[in-house]
């Protein structure tokens, strides 16, 4: 039975398969309550209940529209490429899906354990850009387009500033794989040996640029309800926007991911005593979408300008800086070594 | 102009984030203002206009005497009324139509009646799922009356002073 999957070209991809399935059901599953929650926090910061009517305390409202967007019908506009139009938000969900392939769940629990992790995570999610952009020029409509090119500026300016951040990450572990990265932040001290500590300027600017790659309030200016609508989402409905949704969801849970892995310590347990497991990593990006959830409630939308102020003149400025601050204190093994520790790595 | 290092010292700490982290958790556990509707509704006034009612005096005999008069009042024309002398030679209503999708509810009818005949009762709940069953009729005005006759002549008791 194991000689099957593990030698028979049926049997791999059958195992492939299944492992792929065993991390999407999970996750689908999961988002539908982590929408949920979202709602919930929403609804809780603006004194309102929220969902409450569908299941127990509204649990099943998302499967509910799940159902409701599933069932209704697809409104393509007369002037749109239709292939197009329908091919652009499958990108965006399976690109943001796919990512998923590299992320450690728990210590070797990951699906493609390859050595350029990182830079396949960026690789795929730069890729859902062409999602939205061909969604915007797709529509054939005025605010799908200009909503489009916002998202698209947005998200590449600031992949700029998240990729220099994981620079210094990579240069103090020495590897991209995401377990040697989490490896490389075990220790004696738990929570104190995790990279929150010598990055720590670098963990608030992960946050805001996952904030604004995800087109996350306060950086929504892609879908800007109350200047363009809804964005390039404009002229979609049914299954096509429901596949939109689901790819930004899992882009942002994605973005909790990353930042519990880089610098929260993946699967790690925070005090010392207690066993490791992926529990912690659930907690961890439970929390971080919790936080992600607060800032949608309490904050204003940046003007256009204001975000690529923050991108190009704040945040990329600082990331290099500390890229090249990492770079000297890993090399000569300044303070203690907190830098260095590639030693773990490849 | 000096430099302003508190300032810039809140702005790289996002000191205002998380001044607005922390009302927002305050609200979070605030108690809710929701209403949870269908199950539990909010205060109505007595004089809240809602659906129509033409209500009957305690002997069973119709309020109304045709008068017109709310037809005449009525800015939006969604009234129209037809009479004649009934057999015992009192003048009433054969016809007394209210279009429901034209009415503004601004309650003129009910103050230009003066035999308080044609009144806007508390009911809001009266959605239908075709347009024409919106047309109503002297019958479903009546019904209406007798439906809903207890709530309009307490609120009509209730907003008498303020007359």
């Amino acid at each position: 039975m194991i000689e099957f999957f593990t030698t028979t070209n049926l049997g791999i991809a059958l195992l492939i398969l299944g492992q792929g399935l065993l991390i999407l059901v999970p996750l689908l599953v999961a988002l539908a309550f982590l929408l949920w929650g979202d709602r919930k926090i929403w609804a809780a910061v603006q004194m309102r209940k929220g969902p409450n009517v569908v299941g127990a305390f509204g649990l099943l409202q998302s499967f509910a529209d799940f159902i409701k967007y599933v069932v209704k019908e697809i409104v393509i506009p007369d002037g749109a490429d239709r292939v197009v139009f329908l091919l652009a938000p499958m990108i965006s969900l399976v690109m943001a899906v796919t990512a998923w392939a590299v992320i450690p769940f728990n210590d070797g629990w990951v699906l493609a354990d390859i050595n350029v992790a990182i830079l396949f995570v960026f690789a795929v999610s730069s890729l859902e850009v062409y999602g939205i952009i061909m969604g915007g020029w797709a529509s054939n409509s005025k605010y799908p387009f200009l909503g489009s090119l916002r998202s698209a500026a947005q998200m590449i300016s600031y992949e700029v500033s998240i990729g220099l951040i994981i620079i210094g990450i990579i240069l103090s572990t020495g590897s991209m794989n995401f377990g040697d990265i989490v490896r490389a932040q075990d220790g004696s001290g738990g929570l104190l040996d995790w990279y929150w500590l010598p990055h720590f300027p670098m963990v608030f600017l992960f946050l805001i640029s996952a904030l604004a790659e995800t087109n996350r309030p306060p950086f929504d200016l892609p879908e800007a309800e109350s200047e363009l609508v809804a964005g390039y989402q404009v002229e979609y409905s049914s299954t096509p926007f429901l596949l939109y949704m689901i790819g930004e969801y899992v882009a942002i849970v994605l973005m909790c991911t990353l930042i519990s892995i880089l610098f929260f310590g993946g699967w790690l347990s925070p005090v010392p005593g207690l066993p490791d497991g992926i529990g912690w990593l659930l907690v961890k990006i439970v929390f971080f979408f919790f936080i992600f959830s607060m800032i949608k409630a309490i904050t204003p939308r940046y003007r256009y300008d204001q975000l690529m102020r923050i991108g190009w003149k704040v945040f990329l400025p600082m990331s290099l800086a500390w890229v090249v601050f990492v770079a000297f204190a890993a090399q000569y093994g300044a303070f203690w070594g907190t830098y260095a520790r590639w030693a773990t790595g490849g | 102009m000096a430099f302003d290092f508190v300032r810039a010292t809140k702005y790289f700490l996002l000191w205002d984030f998380l001044v607005g982290f922390k009302l927002g958790l305050k609200y979070f556990f605030a108690p809710k203002a929701t209403v949870n509707y269908p199950f539990e509704k909010g205060p109505l006034s007595p004089r809240f206009r809602g659906e129509h009612a033409l209500r009957r005096y305690p002997n069973g005999e119709e309020r109304c005497i045709a008068c017109k008069l709310c037809e005449a009042i009525c800015p939006a024309q969604a009234i129209v009324i037809d009479a004649e002398p009934r057999d015992d030679g009192s003048r009433r209503t054969t016809r007394y139509d209210i279009d429901m999708t034209k009415c503004i509810y601004c309650g003129f009818c009910q103050e230009a009646c003066p035999v308080d005949a044609i009144v806007e009762g508390p009911n809001f709940e009266f959605a239908t799922e075709t347009r024409e069953e919106l047309f109503y009729d002297k019958q479903k005005l009546l019904e209406n009356g007798e439906r809903w006759e207890a709530e309009i002549a307490r609120n009509l008791e209730l907003d008498a002073p303020y007359r």
